[in-house]
């Protein structure tokens, strides 16, 4: 309760300072903004289709990107942590693959597919492809040695024992890799509109910089922390819901 | 009455009262959700003595005991140690908890989990370290210096905490059911520490316990108390002789009897029957 | 003898050969894809290496390579003190945590790019606001995971603590800090990777030198080979970076993975 209360004053001391800040011309007006004026123009925005249109664009992009990864890491992901052999050869690949920053490839992107939404998407896929692969490889490598025998020694086929066996152990990998990637794509996402140019929320807020329309650049960067705390909020619902039993959910790392 | 005479401390020290506990009380929360763990405790304990406090599962002794170190503030009563009233945890007790697992710093090795506190207390380095060896070795771990305490059985880890204690040097050692979570041989053995270091450094040791024999076969006085919400139900002196040993004390007659009069206090504190039963 | 001496010969040439065989592989598959069709984006991978000696080894290593890694390690540094530092403050103190976690939420909720251009309107182009991207990406990871990790040291642990009077400093350094460590460890991995982003987007945006800018140019100019070189390295960078954390994890958490090994059995 109190917490609650404490919470919303440092909102409002986060606004107070700031619209002091901005009012005490510390910071040239034209380039900070009060913060009454950006929340006024975040309301102006929202009333605009426009506005929506460059919503809808970021969150195709990111969901198409996001779902590519997903559907690619968890094919892959299957059936290399299924075959021992697979897993040893790739595993100096992925090791060396995983930490190369996915800005690193924008170039490339734009020299394949120009400044389009599919250029954006080689950029978008790659990290987030990378968190769920590495998570799948855990779950598989966690099935239990003495189920699997146990399945096979009652003849359960190939089929069977991957989807009674190896899904079930590996889900709340595939979920926790699913949550992570979630963020990372949306950050992925609004970087490639930024520096591709392709349309939605960040090629937005990369014009208004250029005009200068500072009140416009704030209020966008604010419905982006919206949009990051609403993905948040979403995947963590649906891990609780899937993994109610799971010691992983009880425990987490911040992120 | 113990014999006392291989305790390091005079006489008349040995007679004081150094530990007093006047009509501690405990309730969580408050309002309609309150809950009253401790209703009333009063007791005193000498210098030098050994007391055993036992009671029925969920009597409130975990909470007693971090009253009396100064962990948590009573809501009623007070808790005297030497004449000075405990509002924060005194700089003459050491406290030994049961989770070994827990209370030991896994960061840290076995040497500097036992020398930290006397790091705290601004001992200098070479008095530091001779302290600290002396204690472990004491505990029979003078070869497990640099270990960490997660490459130690349970048993070895909680001897590193009895370490720990004991080169802090207190004047009251309190330790709660530090022998819960160890299987019997180790326990048998740790006990048998408990008593040693009991005689060798003449120190006042408050131990609780949920388990009857252990109450009995370590302590000079076993303090029972009631179901929640708690008083003490009986205070009883323990007549076996000082020096006991796993098999012969267990097999006395009187060892028997003790037992069997504890455990009926127990059983009567369960029903809820706040009467003390006749001596023995 | 001879047969016992040969094994581990065997061993380690098996490991090498997994290691090392996909990469081949993959490289020839390169090598001779792009040996006839001469595809203009794809250039051979010899041709790649030559370009890579040509433009790295160079003047361009001081002049490009050796800013951009200064900035993003005064960046990452600052963003690990000022991170621990508050973290720590923020984690232990009951109130301050009450008061700022909601908008803390938000600031990580803040796709770490958008603030290139704030800042940039704010401070300017040059190395300030370059080192100023990096730290408001940066920062959040490390602070939260700090906060988190800070409060949720174990009750027995804080209470024997308590008892044994261990407090301010010598509490902080030996017991809060160590506890949290796992927790913070994870934090700094994430700024890790995210202020390598926040680098290149950084000099991408607006500069006149650095790594970014330079595969930029080199993307702008059409001199392929040169920003596949460009991206190798920066993927070579991104490597060395994680190298270098494992090292440093394995030393900071030493303890928590042998506990978590014992308990394993």
């Amino acid at each position: 309760m109190t917490a609650r209360v404490l919470g919303l004053l440092g909102i409002l001391g986060f606004l107070v300072t700031w619209e002091v800040a901005a009012l005490s011309g510390a910071v040239s007006r034209t380039y900070l903004p009060t913060a009454s004026t950006t929340l006024l123009r975040l309301g102006r925005e929202l009333t605009t289709p426009d506005f929506w249109v460059t919503l809808g664009d970021t969150v195709i992009t990111w969901s198409a990107g996001l779902g590519i990864a997903v559907v690619a890491a968890i094919a892959l992901g299957t059936v290399v942590g299924l075959v021992p052999f697979l897993q040893k050869a790739t595993h100096s690949s992925v090791e060396f693959l995983r930490p190369i920053p996915s800005v690193a490839i924008i170039p490339l992107a734009v020299l394949v597919a120009g400044l389009s939404r599919e250029a954006a998407l080689m950029v978008v896929v790659y990290a987030p492809f990378w968190q769920v692969f590495v998570q799948v490889l855990h779950g598989v490598a966690d099935v239990d040695p003495v189920a699997q025998d146990t399945a096979r020694s009652y003849g359960l086929g190939r089929l069977d024992r991957l989807r009674h066996l190896v899904l079930p152990t590996a889900l709340p990998y595939v979920i926790t890799g699913f949550r992570l990637a979630a963020s990372v794509a949306l950050v992925l996402t609004i970087t490639a509109e930024l520096v591709i140019g392709n349309p939605g929320l960040g090629r937005q807020i990369e014009l208004y910089r250029s005009a200068p329309d500072a009140p416009g650049l704030y209020a966008l960067v604010l419905v982006t922390g919206g949009l990051g705390i609403v993905v948040n909020l979403a995947t963590r619902m649906v891990e609780r819901r899937l993994l109610r039993w799971h010691p992983s959910v009880r425990r987490e790392e911040a992120l | 009455m113990a014999d006392i005479s291989t305790h390091e401390k005079p006489a008349e020290a040995a007679g004081t009262t150094l530990l007093s506990v006047r009509d501690l009380g405990k309730t969580y929360g408050a309002g309609p959700g309150e809950v009253e763990a401790i209703r009333s405790i009063s007791f005193d304990v000498r210098a030098g003595e050994l007391v055993c406090v036992v009671g029925p599962s969920g009597c409130g002794k975990t909470t007693l005991l971090k009253c009396l170190s100064g962990l948590l503030h009573p809501t009623s009563g007070s808790v005297a140690l030497a004449g000075q009233a405990v509002v924060a945890p005194p700089k003459k007790m050491a406290v030994v908890f049961q989770e070994y697992g827990r209370s030991l710093y896994p960061w840290l090795s076995v040497r500097d989990n036992v020398g930290l506190p006397l790091k705290a207390r601004r001992l200098p380095r070479g008095e530091r370290d001779d302290a600290v060896r002396a204690a472990l070795e004491e505990v029979g771990l003078g070869h497990a210096l640099s270990t960490y305490p997660w490459q130690l059985s349970g048993g070895m880890q909680q001897r590193v905490a009895i370490a720990r204690a004991i080169a802090y040097q207190p004047e009251v050692l309190v330790m709660d059911e530090p022998f819960a979570a160890v299987d019997a041989q180790t326990r048998a053995d740790l006990e048998d520490l408990v008593r040693r270091v009991w005689q060798d450094l003449g120190v006042t040791v408050i131990f609780v316990t949920h388990d009857i024999d252990e109450s009995v076969y370590l302590g000079e006085r076993v303090l029972v108390l009631s179901s929640s919400p708690t008083v003490v139900q009986e205070d009883l002196a323990v007549d076996l002789p000082s020096e006991r040993d796993q098999i012969s004390t267990r097999a006395l007659p009187r060892f028997t009897e003790l037992r069997t009069h504890v455990h009926e206090q127990i059983q009567r504190a369960k029903r809820g029957d706040r009467t003390a039963l006749p001596a023995t | 003898m001879r047969r016992i001496r040969l094994r581990p010969v065997l061993g380690a040439l098996r490991t090498l050969g997994y290691a090392a065989g996909l990469p081949a592989l993959a490289l020839l598959a390169w090598a001779l894809a792009t040996d006839r069709s001469a595809s203009l984006y794809f250039p051979p991978p010899a041709t790649i290496a030559d370009a890579f000696v040509e433009t790295w080894f160079g003047p361009a290593f001081t002049e490009d390579v050796l800013p951009s890694l200064g900035r993003f390690a005064a960046g990452v540094l600052l963003s690990m003190v000022i991170g621990i530092v508050a973290g720590t403050a923020i984690g232990t103190t009951r109130w301050l945590r009450d008061l700022l976690e909601p908008m803390l939420e938000f600031f990580r909720a803040v796709p770490p790019v958008v603030l290139v251009p704030v800042l940039m309107l704010m401070l300017g182009v040059g190395d300030t606001m370059r080192i100023a991207v990096i730290v408001s990406g940066c920062v959040w990871p490390v602070l939260l995971n700090t906060v988190e990790g800070v409060r949720g040291v174990d009750t027995v642990l804080t209470e024997t603590s308590r008892s044994y009077r261990v407090r301010g400093g010598l509490s902080l350094r030996y017991v809060v800090l160590p506890a949290a460590s796992p927790q913070i460890m994870a934090g700094i991995r994430l700024c890790l990777s995210i202020g390598l982003i926040l680098m290149v987007i950084s000099e991408m945006f607006a500069s006149s030198s650095g790594l970014g800018y330079r595969i930029v140019y080199f993307q702008r100019s059409f001199m392929i080979a040169q920003m596949w070189s460009g991206i190798v390295l920066l993927g070579l960078v991104g490597v060395a970076v994680a190298g270098l954390y494992g090292i440093a994890e394995r030393r900071v958490l030493h303890w928590y993975h042998g506990m978590r090994e014992v308990a394993r059995g």
